[in-house]
């Protein structure tokens, strides 16, 4: 008996050892992290590739921008405004209550309620029980990115989330940016993995979620997600040893990287747009089109693409990069001095004005330095410029003040769909609608307003194609702004980390459920 | 002492009034917090709406007030960022820097004091020039610089020792997160430490020994050779005691420039401390923490220059004398 015991223990302990060497602890450093375990606190990055961690989506993105089922089985249109998803069934949320469609339509309200979230889900009706897996999302209107926005809609547990909180003396689905709430400090989705630590700016560890319904993913057991904001030590720290996946890559560290055998460098062409704008209503001189071809001639992007940004930019000259259905591939950059000497002159402007500036310092990939080289190319055609740069913090006010005549501003689509950029760049600024909210330039042109109204509420993709396509030639040709690049996107992993670049995608949302450790 | 303690800690509340108006008068410079808070096509209805909510809107007087009051009660208010009471923040954060300062004056203190006498008594020997001529290194290399290389050599080349963060800690008393105690964290120590101390090492080396020198010109110096007694006792009882005085001067106001430097250590290497959460707050328009941050930092250095002021008076009592009158 004694004997039996004894090599039974032996038995357990081997097989606890076995699990524990096969046990894959991904070490990840981002130079943020999540800023709340309530993924409907804030709209940004560093909230989606957490939603992706601890939630699952209706439905997500793959690599070449089409999608992929994940909560949705399937979804069909039923009418113009309508789209029925069909659901998974045994799913489990990480608190063991089951997921149906009622929690669906619970975050659907939620996401209407959220500060954040409530202005990209305004075009949507409500979401109507079928039965226990099956929803329809209903919009106002025919909305084309419906299925877009059903990337955004990570079920909650509708059940966990109900009723009052002892500690903070609120309801538990309260949305709070400041201060404590219940969802703020607990999570509970039917991601792979479960949130089993969290303090801060300090670190956060995942751990899988035995019930996870897909088994065919990654490998990894617990993921410890280390904010490193400091460039430097984000590198160090990865050539280390000490994390295996970090993001961003900080350019200058490119080549370093991709030469070292110990770490695997990805990078991607992104869709964030870097442009600036020319405000016509401070200075009369934008107002003439020509002035503004003229700056966009003289303007070499694709110089700062090779030179500033060292090839890890795309030069544009278009709002779209390749992909979207806008692009369209004759909108080149179009440096050429002597076209715009000969603009200049044309205008009346030879001898050229002055003029004032702002950008960023600390937002954009290399931003001051791309504005210094901007205010140089234009001293070229006589338009001497006083830049002034500051960090993002003050930047953003100054910004909607409207305080000087050129102003730089980035932008990728939350969307992921072409009209999004024309609607806060370059759209007429209303206030009431919201429309042109980051239109510094005042460009203001009512066939493309009208052009992307439209486009907004047609649901035949051919004929929403060619009215965006018309929309992104006018402005083109009116240089409404001054389109720069696309920020590539970029990642880099120890080679312990198999597919890595199967995980990563333009929308910089890594699938780490996906991954496949060594 | 005790009109004298009294009289500080009015001083002190002074000081951390004047702190905390400063602090708010630059809060509007660095930026709107509520931008931090909101994805960037939040429209601008909305976020007026949050900024009403957080009585951002309020002039700053009335925010000023509000935060003297409240702080009366021991409340500093609410980090934006953290969504926590600003002074549960710091305090969580502190012994991350204490425990840094600490290891780096402990670094300072074993090895300034030895190459310190040691330079002084034979001022003329090649390892004393080695020392002096480091120590003129050691002074013009800013701190991050150091940081940088010690990562470098130490972590990204030979993989010895660890390149950021604190390691393992272990909590005491419930509240204090120690890494001095687990082998992980004392190994994350030592590269954080080395960096700080690179500043305030040569600084205190150089002071010990034109200190000493003087000291050992000293009349009683040689009476007490001529008397015959042991040369260590010598040097260490009659020599060293004397230089001490100072050196804890200098040390006490060095001490407030060493936490102010930890802003750069913790920032190199992700070091989660007071500092690291300081540069933070600025960057992301923290406008609260900042503020909160100020006047905690204003009412530690008051503390460290009272106590260092009683240890003065404590070793040389003629202070204290001539304080009275």
């Amino acid at each position: 008996m004694k004997r039996f015991l004894v090599s039974f223990m032996c038995a357990v302990m081997l097989l606890g050892f076995g699990s524990m060497a096969s046990a894959k602890t991904l070490k990840v450093a981002f130079n943020a992290d999540p800023v709340s375990l309530d993924p409907h606190v804030q709209l940004s990055g560093g909230m989606l590739q957490y939603s992706h961690i601890v939630y699952d989506p209706l439905i997500r993105w793959t690599k070449d921008m089409t999608f992929e089922p994940r909560l949705a089985l399937k979804w069909e249109r039923i009418d113009p405004l309508t789209m029925r998803f069909y659901l998974r069934k045994g799913v489990k949320f990480h608190s063991g209550n089951p997921f149906t469609a009622k929690d669906v339509k619970w975050t659907f309200h939620r996401l209407q309620k959220s500060q954040d979230f409530k202005g990209l889900f305004e075009p949507f009706a409500d979401v109507v029980v079928v039965d226990d897996f099956t929803v329809d999302i209903k919009t106002k209107k025919p909305y084309p990115l419906l299925l877009n926005m059903a990337t955004y809609i990570f079920p909650m547990d509708s059940v966990f989330y109900t009723g009052m909180d002892e500690a903070t003396g609120q309801p538990k689905d309260a949305i709070i940016k400041v201060g404590p709430s219940f969802a703020l400090t607990h999570e509970s989705g039917t991601g792979k993995y479960m949130v089993t630590y969290r303090e801060h700016g300090v670190r956060m560890e995942f751990t899988a979620f035995p019930e996870y319904w897909d088994k065919n993913s990654g490998n990894v057991d617990k993921i410890v997600l280390t904010p490193i904001k400091e460039d430097a030590t984000r590198v160090a720290a990865l050539l280390s040893g000490d994390v295996d996946f970090i993001n961003p890559v900080p350019p200058q560290d490119f080549d370093r990287i991709d030469a070292d055998p110990k770490v695997n460098l990805i990078t991607m062409p992104g869709s964030r747009i870097i442009t600036l704008q020319l405000n016509q209503q401070r200075r009369a001189e934008f107002a003439d089109k020509r002035v503004r071809q003229a700056i966009v001639y003289a303007t070499n992007n694709e110089g700062i693409a090779k030179k500033i940004m060292k090839g890890r930019a795309v030069a544009a000259g278009q709002q779209a990069p390749h992909g979207y259905v806008s692009f369209q591939e004759d909108l080149t950059p179009r440096f050429d001095l002597e076209k715009a000497k000969q603009l200049m002159k044309e205008a009346g402007f030879e001898k050229g004005f002055t003029c004032t500036m702002i950008a960023p310092n600390n937002r954009y990939v290399n931003d001051e330095k791309v504005a210094q080289a901007f205010v140089a190319m234009m001293s070229k055609i006589n338009i001497r410029v006083e830049l002034k740069t500051m960090p993002k913090a003050q930047y953003w006010d100054q910004f909607d003040a409207k305080v000087a005549d050129i102003q730089m501003v980035g932008w990728h689509p939350d969307t992921e769909d072409s009209s999004n950029y024309t609607e806060y760049l370059l759209m007429c600024p209303n206030v009431e609608s919201g429309m042109g909210q980051y239109n510094s330039g005042n460009y203001c042109n009512k066939e493309v307003d009208q052009l992307i109204t439209d486009a907004m509420s047609e649901t035949n993709p051919a004929k929403r194609t060619e009215m965006i396509q018309k929309a992104e030639r006018i402005i083109y040709e009116d240089a409404a702004y001054v389109p720069l690049h696309w920020e590539s996107l970029s990642w880099a992993a120890s080679p312990k980390c198999k597919n890595v670049d199967e995980i990563v995608n333009v929308m910089d949302f890594p699938y780490f459920g996906d991954l496949v450790m060594e | 002492m005790f009109a004298f303690t009294v009289r500080r800690i009015a001083q002190a509340l002074i000081v951390m009034l004047v702190i905390s108006v400063i602090g708010f008068g630059i809060k509007q410079a660095i930026g709107d917090p509520v931008r931090d808070l909101v994805g960037i096509s939040v429209s601008v209805a909305e976020r007026a709406r949050i900024a009403q909510e957080l009585g951002l809107n309020d002039p700053i007087p009335v925010q000023w007030l509000r935060f003297v009051t409240d702080a009366m009660h021991g409340d500093l208010g609410q980090s934006f960022f953290f969504k926590q009471p600003a002074m549960e923040v710091i305090l969580h954060k502190a012994p991350a820097t204490l425990e840094l300062v600490f290891v780096a004056s402990i670094i300072i203190l074993v090895l300034s004091i030895p190459t310190g006498i040691y330079s002084a008594c034979k001022p003329n020997a090649a390892l004393s020039r080695f020392f002096m001529g480091g120590s003129i290194v050691g002074v013009s290399i800013p701190v991050f610089l150091t940081a940088i290389m010690l990562i470098y050599v130490f972590s990204v080349q030979l993989q010895w020792l660890p390149s950021y963060g604190r390691g393992e800690t272990v909590k005491l008393w419930g509240f204090w997160d120690t890494g001095l105690l687990t082998k992980d964290g004392l190994v994350h120590l030592i590269l954080p430490g080395i960096s700080l101390s690179s500043v305030m090492l040569p600084l205190f080396i150089r002071l010990i020994r034109a200190e000493m020198k003087e000291v050992l010109e000293a009349e009683y110096m040689k009476f007490a050779r001529a008397k015959g007694l042991k040369p260590w006792r010598i040097l260490l009882v009659h020599g060293f005691k004397n230089t001490l005085l100072p050196v804890i001067t200098v040390g006490g106001v060095q001490l407030g420039t060493m936490i102010a430097f930890t802003v750069l250590t913790e920032t190199v290497f992700q070091w989660q401390g007071m500092g690291f959460i300081f540069l933070e707050a600025v960057e992301r328009a923290d406008s609260s923490l900042l503020v909160a941050y100020l006047v905690f930092v204003g009412a530690v250095f008051v503390c460290v220059n009272t106590i260092v002021d009683i240890i003065y008076g404590l070793v040389n009592p003629m202070v204290r004398v001539t304080g009275r009158k």
